[in-house]
């Protein structure tokens, strides 16, 4: 490295706003501290926010100007267990189930960083267990569903864009969902093949692998977790 | 080379410092708060309570998730700006398209109602 960078480096402002100002203002790298994996994942969730971000908005644009009852979420999604009528209980349980996942996602980039590749792996697979059915129990309320004859251009409750928009906004989650599996089987590969231990470079790239690619991970994982917090607050509970 | 070595280093730090239990705290947290928005709905809580209570616990579960699942609370400002502020766009976005679905509302109603409202 040059030793203009070092010396700017050596006179860092205290913080706040002036760091904002001086990283932004760096020749070489905004991001310090932020590998380029990380940055480019970050940057990815949030175009992807966005994407969530108009559908959640055309949701709520139709919902707002329909003049016909919007059906009430709380009784399409209940089921009877055991006998007892709970209502949006499908939905509390795939939240629970989703949740779990997010925490045994948060403990895999811990043991990563402590480099405990069997505890790392385990931890992986849980959580695309856990994201499977989640997967599954999406499925279930969708064959639920469209047995009961809900569409995207009609249901037998009310407005007709409840149908549209509960297919455009679970199905895209659920696809997120399902990439995120495949991308934790993929990453808990290369975690037990020692790959992240012995700097090994991926298929596609020279670069070695690390540790941070569970973190990485991790970021993708976290923010399905968070896309379902919204969906769940504004389609199934508002 | 070595920028990146270091930068590893620096953060290998910073994560190693959390132990387990912080993660297992935000995700009781991230339960208790789910049991709420579920009861919310079990108990047919309506008005400006219900929407009160749904939005406050999503607010608390999503700061949760991101500051510390997602590690933005250890991130330099300059990353955690970049990705929060463009944010302010899709909130802009609500607030104009909640005037225009309000808008569409009232002309459906007028026009709908064979010219009686």
């Amino acid at each position: 490295m040059d030793t203009a960078f070092t010396e700017h480096r050596t006179r860092e402002p205290a913080g706040g706003l002036a760091t904002i100002v001086d990283d932004f203002s760096a020749d070489q790298r905004a991001f310090r501290n932020v590998s380029w994996g990380k940055a480019m994942m970050w940057i990815f969730l949030l175009s992807d926010t966005f994407i969530f971000g108009t559908f959640l908005i055309g949701y709520m644009a139709a919902r707002m100007s329909t003049t016909e009852p919007w059906p009430n979420a709380s009784e399409v999604f209940a089921l009877e267990i055991a006998g007892r009528h709970l209502p949006l209980i499908l939905i509390a349980i795939m939240t629970f189930v989703l949740i779990s996942s997010s925490g045994t996602m948060a403990m895999a980039v811990n043991c990563g960083y402590r480099r405990q590749r069997r505890a790392t792996a385990a931890l992986l697979v849980a959580t695309a267990i856990l994201g499977a059915t989640f997967v599954g129990m999406q499925a279930f309320e969708w064959t639920k569903l469209i047995g009961e004859g809900v569409r995207p251009w009609g249901n037998p409750w009310g407005a007709a864009q409840f149908g549209s928009a509960f297919f455009m906004i679970t199905g895209f989650h659920g696809t997120h969902v399902t990439i995120g599996v495949i991308f934790l089987l993929a990453i808990a590969r290369k975690v037990i093949r020692g790959d992240f231990d012995h700097g090994r470079p991926g298929f596609f790239t020279g670069r070695r692998g690390r540790y941070e690619a569970v973190e990485i991970m991790g970021l993708y994982w976290h923010f399905v977790d968070l896309v379902w917090v919204f969906i769940f607050a504004f389609f199934y509970l508002w | 080379m070595s920028e990146i070595a270091h930068n590893d280093a620096a953060h290998h730090i910073v994560v190693k410092a959390h132990p387990i239990r912080l993660y297992l705290v935000v995700w009781a947290w991230l339960f208790v708060l789910s049991a709420f928005s579920y009861l919310v709905d079990y108990f047919h809580l309506t008005g400006a309570l219900r929407y009160t209570l749904i939005l406050t616990f999503m607010m608390l579960k999503a700061g949760l998730i991101v500051a510390v699942f997602m590690h933005m609370a250890w991130e330099r400002l300059a990353l955690v700006y970049a990705i929060l502020v463009p944010i302010g766009a899709i909130l802009a976005f609500v607030a104009a398209m909640a005037v225009e679905a309000d808008y569409t509302f009232l002309t459906r109603l007028a026009f709908f109602s064979g010219g009686q409202s």
